[in-house]
């Protein structure tokens, strides 16, 4: 085909889809077709214009000098006209100046501060109490004979549920087949254990559960964690155990917390290991 | 052309337009490859512009009640129910949002492509290393689009994103619970985050962005473009074609083609369908998870990174740090200065408007070719539980045998390169540098070399 005529029926083209595309809207619009004829339309007008370009312009090389960049004279001339004589005799009002304008910065970056509270005891503390009761995910308090083995579920402080700190994940397994660390043989009555399903490298929740090993496992980073040992890592990166909640069973036979988790939840930070113990009233 | 007296005699500008019509472009397909960096950046701004008119930065529940059945009264945030909104009752709205995400991902990717041809032709030494570094800026603020742009419909994908931002930020020594505060406004997840990345999103990046391309094509303009050895081009001219009107016609027909492209993908092929991921919850999370392509090297990074809590006089450096912040940190930052390594490395001082082909210069090939295939394992590693999947493997052998393929790889693939390159020297192989001779008639009627 000749190139005038490829570009005027590229040109044709591009016509009629505009065309379609105002019908279409008009029409109720459909997602694909939009997509489609308006390719065509800017499409069909740029194979036209780039056909015509390599095609019906025929154009000669042509060669351009390159300006050269530097020119030492000009520069002379400029760094004269910047070290003006009746400035750099007064250097002490200069340094003034200079520190005026960094104080002055720093002055109008304060405000930034504002943008968020500081820290403080939140990154150590949860909502979780002692006594506080578990409850599942539509606000009922737990019994131990709801907690199923081979199966892991999500509870919360009661009256907090969707806590993003507070979320815990419950299960149950064998009591003799339990290593927990030392001074935490009261936290698991029946084999019941409670992690902070927060993952500790970089904060996803542990949403996947390998019973038949016993492992937690984090679909963000495939840190796995050893639910029989107290949730220690097995694999990936995470470096730090799940922190575990003391769980307890109350009178009426539901499962409350015995205290905060064993540690602070989720991803490390600097200060993590020096918790100060500090009440939470801050 | 009344017009143009017009304007020129109250500006003065028809000698400047003049000449910068005569602007000679060097013909080479690989010159393109900003532009179409550049264009995506305009449709990302046009479709952009639509999007804003109907996205709402606000973390507010409310109940959604549109037309998406398996959703309808469930709590979710106002950003997520616009999105929806956009994505199933605005007319020419899904396409839209599919067109700018497409665009994002071309867009970015575009931009590496460009810089792999700026580094591995040499086009970033004296005296373009000013350009180099506003192109390596350039690349971060469109990484940062990308990341904030993603994490605006709120939904769960996204949020888990943020979360892993918030865990990385929050790594820092010292200082990273305030920063990670100051950002998000306090403890994750935070009601304020959306409206700030929007912020982020819709005006602050864009504006440095357009600040540095007006800056990139400035100093184009006035280094003019390296070249191509070969033909009648030499250290002191640009050989091409004039800006006007052939290539103004290609440069046009590249915008409306990547235009047509991004169309056809942004209507035919679904991207980030919110809908089945549903609204952020921090209780929840989905797998397997991947973020867009550009980000795949970062989640990657912390995949693969051993488990290693460093406790240094009771400091605590959480394992997410070093591949989080601190390898990033050095591999931009080199990449930044990289123009005044070599310099230094190789004593070449010289200012170069003629470009290296790949094998002139085998140890930066080998170099580049090393740095490339880093990254491309890390991203590889970002999808270790899709292949873990896919392979029908445990995902500990997918992690450990990426763990070590992301120094072998590299390594091997470096010096392979550089010897490839060595020996393609050696050969008249590939496109050489076009023999031409200069020819004057002589009075004889004969011809002579005129050198």
């Amino acid at each position: 085909m000749r190139p005038e005529r490829v570009v005027a029926v590229s040109f044709a083209l591009s016509v009629l889809a505009s065309i379609g595309l105002a019908v279409l809207y008009a029409a109720g619009g459909e997602p694909q077709l939009e997509g489609a004829l308006l390719g065509v339309a800017l499409g069909g007008l740029g194979l036209g214009v780039v056909v015509w370009a390599t095609r019906l312009l025929h154009e000669d090389e042509v060669v351009e000098e390159r300006p050269v960049l530097r020119s030492d004279a000009a520069r002379d001339a400029t760094e004269e006209t910047l070290a003006d004589e009746e400035l750099t005799r007064r250097s002490l009002l200069v340094r003034l100046l200079v520190g005026a304008g960094a104080s002055l910065a720093a002055a109008l970056a304060i405000p930034a501060l504002s943008l968020g509270p500081r820290p403080g005891q939140s990154l150590f503390r949860t909502q979780w109490t002692k006594g506080k009761r578990l409850v599942d995910v539509d606000g009922n308090a737990v019994t131990p004979d709801m907690v199923q083995a081979g199966a892991v579920q999500t509870v919360f402080p009661e009256g907090e549920v969707g806590s993003a700190d507070a979320q815990t994940l419950l299960l149950r397994v064998d009591p003799a087949r339990l290593q927990l660390p030392d001074g935490r043989e009261e936290w698991a009555p029946d084999g019941v254990v409670g992690f902070s399903k927060i993952c500790t490298h970089a904060g996803c929740p542990v949403g996947l559960y390998r019973a038949e090993s016993h492992e937690l496992l984090c679909p963000c980073h495939q840190s796995t964690f050893d639910v029989l040992r107290g949730a220690e890592p097995n694999f990936g990166p995470a470096d730090r155990p799940l922190p575990q909640l003391p769980i307890q069973i109350d009178d009426e036979g539901y499962l409350v917390a015995g205290g905060d988790f064993s540690e602070p939840v989720g991803p490390g930070f600097w200060n993590l290991e020096q918790d100060e113990g500090e009440d939470e009233a801050s | 052309m009344r017009v143009l007296g017009w304007v020129d005699e109250r500006l003065g500008v028809a000698s400047m337009a003049r000449k910068g019509l005569r602007k000679v472009f060097p013909d080479h397909w690989s010159f393109l490859l900003g532009e179409v960096a550049l264009f995506c950046f305009v449709i990302l701004v046009a479709t952009g512009t639509f999007l804003t008119l109907f996205y709402r930065p606000d973390s507010v529940p409310v109940i959604y009640e549109g037309p998406y059945a398996p959703l309808r009264g469930q709590e979710v945030s106002a950003a997520y129910e616009s999105v929806m909104r956009i994505s199933f009752e605005v007319r020419s709205g899904l396409v839209m949002r599919q067109v700018h995400h497409w665009a994002a991902l071309v867009f970015i990717a575009a931009i590496v492509v460009h810089a792999m041809r700026i580094f591995f032709t040499g086009a970033f030494r004296k005296p373009r290393e000013l350009n180099w570094m506003i192109g390596v800026a350039l690349l971060l603020l469109s990484l940062g689009m990308g990341f904030t742009g993603y994490s605006l419909p709120d939904d769960l994908l996204s949020g888990t994103g943020l979360r892993i931002a918030y865990s990385v930020l929050i790594s820092v020594p010292l200082v990273g619970p305030y920063l990670a505060f100051l950002a998000f406004g306090g403890e994750f997840p935070t009601e304020g985050i959306i409206s700030r990345l929007f912020v982020m999103h819709v005006m602050l990046l864009p504006g440095l962005i357009i600040a540095l391309i007006g800056a990139h094509l400035a100093i184009l303009a006035r280094q003019k473009h390296a070249q191509f050895p070969g033909g009648r081009a030499d250290q002191r001219n640009v050989v091409g074609k004039p800006f006007w009107p052939g290539q103004v016609f290609k440069s046009v027909g590249l915008l409306l083609i990547t235009g047509s492209v991004l169309s056809f993908m942004g209507g035919l092929i679904q991207i980030n369908p919110v809908w089945d991921y549903g609204p952020f919850d921090p209780t929840v999370v989905s797998a397997p998870a991947q973020p867009d392509w550009y980000i795949g090297w970062l989640e990657g990074a912390l995949r693969l990174f051993p488990p290693l809590d460093i406790s240094i006089f009771g400091i605590l450096i959480p394992s997410p740090f070093i591949p989080g912040v601190v390898m990033p940190g050095v591999a931009f930052g080199l990449m930044a200065v990289w123009p005044f390594v070599e310099a230094r490395l190789t004593g070449d001082r010289d200012e170069h408007h003629l470009l290296n082909r790949p094998r002139d210069v085998p140890v930066r090939t080998g170099i580049g070719v090393a740095a490339f295939l880093f990254f491309l394992i890390l991203t590889l590693a970002g999808g270790n539980d899709v292949m873990a999947i896919m392979f029908d493997v445990q995902i500990e052998a997918v992690t450990n045998v990426l763990r070590l393929a992301v120094f072998l790889v590299p390594a091997l693939g470096g010096l392979i390169a550089h010897r490839m390159a060595v020996q393609l020297q050696g050969t008249g192989l590939g496109p050489g540098p076009p023999r031409t001779v200069r020819l004057r008639r002589n009075p004889r009627g004969g011809f002579d070399d005129h050198p």
